[in-house]
C-alpha cells in the first residue's frame, strides 16, 4: 500500500528569547501558529487537526496544557494530539503529524511545539528526586559531560573542537533573526575563556534556556499544489528508542541513533549521507555533540567526526553545513528545539532560510534526541517530491 | 486503499487504591507480558510501540522514560509516547499501521494516582492564569455539570444513583469497586461518593495488527471500523455542559451511527457524564453500557480510556459482541473525546 506524500507548506517561529513576559503560553503558541498559517496562506478553518508537543509539563507547571491551548490553536471541534518524547519531542511531534497526512486520515495538519521556560525553572523541573536512581547531577550537562569525555578519549580529539562548534553556531545565529542568542562580539577566544561548567563543557558551549514556539503546516499532494511558496517534501522519517541506563549501551554513539538514521536514509534512497545530503540541522545542546552525532549519523567514520568540524566542513560555507540557524546552542526552548531543527531543514530546501540559506540545498536532515540519549527522531526533506 | 486494523489482544492490571510497594514499571511489566503472551509475540516482533501516561501523576519530569525498560527496548525499537490517555496512543499507533510502516503495534498506558491528591493534581490541567490559581477540583467541576443536567430536566439524583449502582454490580475481577456499594454522602452537591469514580492505580496494554497478520494472531480480531477524536473549548463558560458535541462528531466520523452497536464501553468517570454521553452517542436502552463496570468501578488515570477499547475488543474476541463502541475522555467535564467502533467478523 502506498503512503500519501507529505509536504511542509508553512513554517512559523517566534523570536526566541530568555523570557517572553509580554505573552501567555497561549499567546506564544498562537504567534508561531499564525506565522505558519500566513506562510501557507491558509486560515484556521483550513486545518483538519492539530498535533502539539512539548517537553515535561513541569517546565511550565501546567498538566496536559493542550487542553487549555485548544482554543488558542483553533483546535475546537478538531482532533488534537499531544506528543511527549522528552528532548526529541519536537521532531516526534512533526512525525506524528506527518503520519496523519501520510495515512490519508487528514489533508492538512498544524503541528506545533513550544516551551516557555521562564514560567518555571527547567533545571529543578528535571531534578525532582527519584528513589534509587542517580539524579541528573544538576541539569543535563552533568549527565552528558562524562559521555563527551568518553568520546574525546575514544577518538583522540583535541580539546579545542568543542569551542570551534560553539563559535560557529553562535556566528550562524547572527544571521537568523529568530535565534535567541545574538552575540555580536563573539570570538573564539571568548568561548575558550568562558567558565568551565561540567568539565569539559564550558559555559559558552552550552545551550541557553529559551521561551519559544515553532509551527509547521503539513499537507498532502493537493495541498502542496495550492501552496503559494515552494514546499519541502518529506523523503523519510523515523523514531527509535533505547533504554537510558543499561550495561550494553554505547552512550557515545547510541545504537538507536544509528538505526534511526539508517531507516531514514533507506526511505529516502540515500546511499552516502556525506555526499547526498546538503545541510544538517542537528540537535547539539552541548558543542561536543556535533562531532559525536556526525559519526552517529553516518557522516563520518567512528573517531573521525571531529576532523570534519576542525577542517571547517560544517561551517555555513563548508561542504556539509551543520546548524546553519545557530542550532540548539543558540536557541533552546526545549520542547520546540527538535521541531526547529525539522523546520529549519525544511526552510533550507524551500530556499526560504534567508541570510543563513545554504545555496542550492536540495536535501536536508532534521535531527532530534532526548532523554539520556534515549529517544531519537529524524526526518529528511527535499526540494523535490518523492519518486520524482 | 485502506488497511483493516484490529485489536488482537488486551490485558490489564487489577486496579488498586494504592500500589506503593510497586513502581510504575513493576505495575506495567506483568501487563506487557500478559498481552504479548496472548499473541505469542516478543518485543522484537512488534513494529511500533506507543504509550500514554502523565508526568503529573508520577510527580516528576520524563516519568515515562523508565517505563521503556519494562518493554525491553533493546535492540532499539520504533516508539512514541503521548502525554494523554492510552486511547490516544492507540490512535497514533492506528495511523502508523494505516501508513503501512508497521503491521503490528503494542500500545500501553498506566497511571498511579495514589502518591498524590488526585483532585488537587487535576486542577493543574486548567487554564494556568485565570482558573488553576483558584484550585477548582475535578469533583467540583463535574458537580457543575451534574447540576446543569438536573436543572435542564435531563436527570435527577435517583437516576444518577442507579447508574452508580449498575456500574458496580458487575463481575469484573479487575475492578476496584464492585458489588453493593452505598451511594454515600455528598462530596460536592449534587454528586455523592457513589456518583464519583474510585481513585486507583492501574495499567493496560493492547496489541494492534493489520490485515492477515491480525487473523494470524487472534481467532476473532476486533476490527477498528472507525476511530476519531475531537476537542472542545477549555473554558466551561463557553460550553453547554449538558451536551457533548465533540463526542457526537467523533462518533459520526468513526461511523458509529451507520448501524446500531450492541455494547458500549463509555469512559464516564461521573454518573452524570453517562447521561451526556448516552445522548450524544444516541444509545438506545437496549445497548449494553459498560458491562465491565466502566470508570465508576475502576478509573486508573491515563489507562481508563484504553481499557474501554480493550474491554470492548475483548467482548468481540470472546464472541459476546459483534459490534461495539468504545469511548475515552480527557479534560474537565468531557472536554476531549475519542470514539472507536469495533466489529468482529460475521458469524
Amino acid at each position: 500500500m502506498s503512503k500519501e506524500p507529505v509536504a511542509v507548506i508553512g513554517i512559523g517561529q517566534t523570536k526566541h528569547v530568555a523570557a517572553r513576559r509580554d505573552v501567555s503560553i497561549a499567546g506564544l503558541v498562537r504567534e508561531a501558529a499564525r506565522r505558519a498559517l500566513d506562510d501557507a496562506e491558509l486560515d484556521w478553518a483550513d486545518i483538519d487537526a492539530v498535533v502539539i508537543g512539548k517537553a515535561p509539563d513541569f517546565f511550565e507547571g501546567v498538566m496536559m496544557p493542550e487542553l487549555y491551548l485548544a482554543d488558542a490553536l483553533g483546535a475546537v471541534g478538531k482532533p488534537m494530539l499531544r506528543v511527549h518524547t522528552a528532548g526529541s519531542v519536537g521532531g516526534s511531534t512533526a512525525l506524528v503529524a506527518a503520519g496523519l497526512v501520510a495515512a490519508r486520515v487528514h489533508g492538512t495538519v498544524l503541528t506545533l511545539a513550544f516551551e516557555k521556560q521562564s514560567e518555571s525553572n527547567a533545571m529543578w523541573g528535571l531534578s525532582l528526586p527519584i528513589p534509587f536512581q542517580q539524579p541528573l547531577l544538576a541539569g543535563a550537562g552533568g549527565f552528558f559531560a562524562p559521555h563527551v569525555r568518553a568520546y574525546m578519549r575514544r577518538s583522540g580529539a583535541p580539546d579545542t573542537v568543542g569551542s570551534l562548534v560553539a563559535y560557529k553556531d553562535r556566528r550562524n545565529a547572527l544571521k537568523n533573526p529568530y535565534a535567541h542568542l545574538h552575540e555580536h562580539d563573539i570570538t573564539l577566544e571568548k568561548v575558550q575563556a568562558s567558565p568551565m561548567l561540567w568539565d569539559p563543557i564550558r559555559y559558552s558551549e552550552t545551550c541557553p534556556s529559551s521561551d519559544g514556539a515553532c509551527a509547521m503546516v503539513l499537507s498532502d499532494r493537493a495541498g502542496a499544489a495550492r501552496a503559494p511558496r515552494p514546499p519541502a517534501w518529506m523523503l523519510g522519517g523515523a523514531m527509535r528508542s533505547e533504554p537510558t541506563l543499561f550495561a550494553g549501551k554505547d552512550a557515545v554513539s547510541p545504537q538507536a541513533g544509528k538505526d534511526c538514521a539508517a531507516d531514514v536514509y533507506r526511505q529516502a534512497g540515500i546511499a552516502d549521507p556525506r555526499r547526498d545530503i546538503d545541510a544538517v540541522e542537528m540537535y547539539v545542546p552541548f558543542s561536543w555533540y556535533e562531532p559525536m552525532w556526525l559519526e552517529n549519523l553516518g557522516f563520518a567514520d567512528e573517531g573521525e567526526g571531529w576532523k570534519l568540524t576542525e577542517a571547517g566542513v560544517t561551517e555555513l560555507d563548508g561542504d556539509l553545513p551543520v546548524n546553519m540557524s545557530g542550532g540548539v546552542l543558540s536557541t533552546n526552548p526545549i520542547g520546540a528545539s527538535g521541531m526547529i531543527r525539522f523546520a529549519e531543514a525544511a526552510l533550507q530546501v524551500r530556499g526560504q532560510a534567508g541570510e543563513h540559506q545554504v545555496e542550492g540545498a536540495r536535501r536536508a536532515l532534521g535531527h532530534a534526541y532526548g532523554g539520556g540519549s534515549q529517544f531519537f527522531s529524524m526526518w529528511l526533506v527535499g526540494s523535490e517530491p518523492p519518486d520524482a | 486503499m485502506t488497511r483493516d486494523i484490529a485489536v488482537v489482544a488486551f490485558a490489564q492490571s487489577d486496579v488498586l487504591r494504592t500500589t506503593e510497594e510497586q513502581s510504575e514499571v513493576e505495575m506495567l511489566m506483568p501487563v506487557l507480558h500478559d498481552v504479548l503472551d496472548r499473541t505469542g509475540l516478543k518485543t522484537a516482533d512488534i513494529d511500533f510501540t506507543c504509550s500514554g501516561s502523565s508526568d503529573y501523576l508520577a510527580g516528576r519530569a520524563f516519568s515515562f522514560t523508565l517505563a521503556l525498560d519494562g518493554v525491553g527496548a533493546w535492540p532499539p525499537i520504533s516508539e512514541s509516547h503521548v502525554e494523554m490517555d492510552g486511547a490516544w496512543a492507540l490512535y497514533e499507533a492506528w495511523t502508523k499501521l494505516l501508513t503501512g510502516d508497521a503491521d503490528t503495534a503494542l500500545v500501553y498506558s498506566y497511571g498511579k494516582s495514589s502518591p498524590g491528591s488526585l483532585r488537587d493534581v487535576l486542577t493543574r490541567q486548567l487554564d494556568p492564569y485565570y482558573v488553576a490559581p483558584l484550585w477548582p477540583d475535578s469533583v467540583a467541576l463535574a458537580a457543575l455539570q451534574a447540576q446543569a443536567l438536573i436543572d435542564a430536566g435531563a436527570t435527577d439524583e435517583p437516576a444518577l444513583a442507579a447508574i452508580g449502582a449498575r456500574s458496580r454490580a458487575v463481575d469484573n475481577p479487575r475492578a476496584q469497586l464492585k458489588g453493593d456499594v452505598p451511594q454515600g454522602e455528598y462530596v460536592v452537591r449534587p454528586l455523592r461518593t457513589g456518583d464519583c469514580p474510585p481513585i486507583g492505580d492501574g495499567a493496560a496494554a493492547v496489541v494492534l495488527a493489520a490485515g492477515e497478520r491480525a487473523r494470524d494472531l487472534c481467532t476473532r480480531p476486533a476490527w477498528i471500523r472507525g476511530i476519531d477524536h475531537r476537542i472542545e473549548a477549555h473554558s466551561l463558560g463557553v460550553r453547554d455542559l449538558t451536551d457533548s458535541p465533540s463526542t457526537r462528531l467523533a462518533a459520526e466520523k468513526a461511523g458509529a451511527f451507520e448501524r446500531p452497536v450492541e455494547t458500549a464501553e463509555l469512559h464516564a468517570p461521573f454518573s452524570s457524564q453517562e447521561i451526556v454521553l448516552r445522548k450524544a452517542l444516541r444509545l438506545d436502552a437496549d445497548v449494553r453500557v459498560n458491562p465491565s463496570g466502566g470508570a465508576l468501578a475502576a478509573n486508573p488515570m491515563m489507562a481508563a480510556g484504553l481499557i474501554r477499547i480493550g474491554e470492548a475488543a475483548a467482548r468481540i474476541h470472546r464472541g459476546e459482541s459483534d459490534r461495539a463502541l468504545a469511548h475515552a475522555t480527557s479534560g474537565p467535564c468531557l472536554q476531549q473525546n475519542l470514539v472507536a467502533v469495533l466489529e468482529g467478523d460475521p458469524r
